[in-house]
């Protein structure tokens, strides 16, 4: 591992000033995935900026309904508030199925949002990733391509977001709170990351220096009624293949409202808004859910490998949807 | 690049300068002589570090030392009273571990006992699981429970059987 400073700044403005003037600076939240990335030398920073202790660790109500989740909160306190647990299941969800008890103690909520792809070959310095190392290839392609993206890729990255949190956090519209050199702004999760095009180094849309202080989740009571389901190779402690996180409200047997995320699809947690527009004011039947599934899935290009992603999204959508719906009638 | 820190660990307050690369792992080992946390991948993905810092379970082998200074350190071995010494009480949950054949070769066990310990403080405090149907109803710990709370736990030698047996004692 090389060498690094270890700063620990008075507060947040002091934090973003010192990583915006330095190239080799970057930000350590819990360290669950940036520590491991240093061992690996996938990154190698060489000053840390540790932000953990300056952001906020509550989760607090906003005065239009909703919350605000301070970046430091760490994702299994996030999981269990009772606010989220009631208002908005679909994020305690998706953060349960994520890592583990131990790591979920430690991962925060800003981190969680910058984890890097599990591609194999971006943890992997002796092989070729545009993502990794701009310009050398993408080994992804001709290689094990069982996890590649179906939805939004590039000749330059065929990697997927791994996070579970954000793909709950894009079917909710959640926001991000960003401080950057110049000043805050806030910036909507679903367009918080970016797809790869030429530039699969960019992950997000934030510069160096920016830095996300809170997360807010609009009052939404659709959410009330969601869910987040995780198709992956082991019942627990793997990253999904497939994911979904969708929030439901039918009323008189017809969609009034729905909101729709797909996690291992993209390079970004994708908002299936094809399949919302195709699904309000229609049906809640199977078919419906099967044929808006269908729709979001309309453009996806698949490999040798992972062709079976498409199938398992429309089946994973549709019954997610049906659990929802039944719980409605119940 | 150095850095003096101070950890508790076990109970007893140490003073010492780190490498801003050391891990709380290599610290605990190589610097405070206190191995019972295992090496298992150094990568997050086994729980073979697995302690209590400020009382909550984490992987050692991800966090590093110098930006926990002034945190409170418990292995396995501190866990039980006489600093797992001969004559001292072990843990209840180390205990059931004992009478229940919890390990084969043991390397995966101290980190088994913290998150176990972790766990079972987890879901006092209420919190569910991804096993747990009804998000916002009390928590019941049965062996699924028990399997998905400690999946990040892993066992090579695969005595997975008598480790629930073992947390289901000790839930009770
Ligand atoms: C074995 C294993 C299994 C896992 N399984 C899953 C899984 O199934 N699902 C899942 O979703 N995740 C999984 N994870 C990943 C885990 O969720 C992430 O490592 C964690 O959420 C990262 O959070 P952190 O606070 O530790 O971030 P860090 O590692 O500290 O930081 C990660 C990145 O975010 C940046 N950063 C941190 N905070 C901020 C901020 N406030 N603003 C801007 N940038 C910031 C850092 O500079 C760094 O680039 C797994 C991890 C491991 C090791
Ligand atoms: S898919 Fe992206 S991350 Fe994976 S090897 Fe190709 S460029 Fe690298
Ligand atoms: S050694 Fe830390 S998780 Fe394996
Ligand atoms: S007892 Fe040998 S690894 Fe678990």
């Amino acid at each position: 591992m090389r060498p690094f400073d270890y700063t620990r700044p008075d507060g947040p403005a002091d934090a973003v000033a010192l990583v915006a003037d330095d190239p080799g600076a970057a930000y350590l939240a819990g360290g669950t995935n940036l520590v491991d990335h240093m061992k690996l030398g996938v990154a190698s920073p060489t000053r840390l900026v540790d932000v953990r202790g300056l952001l906020g660790n509550r989760v607090e109500e906003l005065p239009g309904g909703g919350l605000r989740i301070g970046a430091s909160v760490p994702n299994s306190d996030l999981a269990a508030h009772p606010a989220v647990r009631r208002r908005y299941p679909v994020l305690s969800a998706a953060l349960l199925a994520g890592a583990s008890g131990q790591l979920r103690n430690a991962a925060t909520t800003g981190g969680n949002l910058f984890q890097r792809t599990r591609c194999p070959y971006f943890q992997d310095t002796t092989t070729p990733c545009n993502k990794r190392e701009p310009g050398t290839g993408c080994s992804a392609l001709e290689g094990h391509g069982r996890d590649n993206a179906v939805l939004g890729a590039s000749d330059h990255c065929v990697a997927t977001h791994p996070s579970d949190m954000a793909v709950a956090l894009a079917a909710l519209g959640a926001e991000a709170r960003v401080l950057g050199p110049g000043g805050e702004r806030v910036v909507p999760i679903p367009g918080l990351h970016r797809l790869p095009g030429s530039e699969p180094e960019r992950d997000t849309v934030l510069g160096h220096g920016d830095l996300i202080t809170a997360v807010d989740l609009p009052h939404l009571p659709v959410a009330a009624r969601s869910a987040y389901r995780k198709v992956r190779d082991r019942a627990s402690y793997a990253f999904a293949l497939v994911s979904v996180a969708a929030a439901l409200d039918v009323v008189d047997g017809t969609v009034a409202d729905v909101r729709i995320a797909f996690g291992g699809l993209a390079h970004v947690p994708w908002r299936a808004h094809r399949a919302e527009e195709a699904l309000i004011g229609g049906p809640a039947t199977e078919e419906a859910f099967r044929e808006a599934a269908r729709a979001e899935l309309a453009d996806a290009r698949t490999g040798r490998d992972n062709a079976f992603k498409v199938p398992m999204a429309v089946n994973t959508l549709a019954s997610t949807l049906r659990g929802l719906t039944a719980e409605e009638a119940r | 690049m150095d850095a003096t820190i101070t950890l508790r660990v076990d109970g007893e307050e140490r003073r010492l300068t780190v490498d801003t690369r050391t891990t709380l792992l290599d610290a605990l080992r190589d610097r405070l002589e206190a191995t019972s946390p295992k090496k298992g991948c150094d990568h997050g993905q086994c729980g073979a570090c697995t302690v209590l810092l400020d009382g909550r379970r984490i992987l050692s082998c991800l966090a590093l030392a110098v930006a926990h200074d002034g945190a409170d350190v418990t292995t396995a071995a501190g866990l039980g009273s006489g600093d797992g010494a001969p004559g001292g009480e072990l843990h209840p949950v180390a205990r059931a571990f004992v009478d229940h054949d919890g390990f084969q070769c043991g390397y995966c066990t101290p980190g088994q006992v913290c998150s176990a310990v972790g766990m079972l403080r987890e879901a006092e405090a209420g919190w569910p699981s991804h096993a747990t149907a009804d998000l916002d109803a009390p928590v019941s710990l049965d062996d699924e429970e028990i399997r998905e709370r400690m999946s990040g736990n892993l066992c090579r030698c695969g005595a997975y059987t008598n480790i629930v047996a073992a947390i289901r004692e000790a839930a009770r």
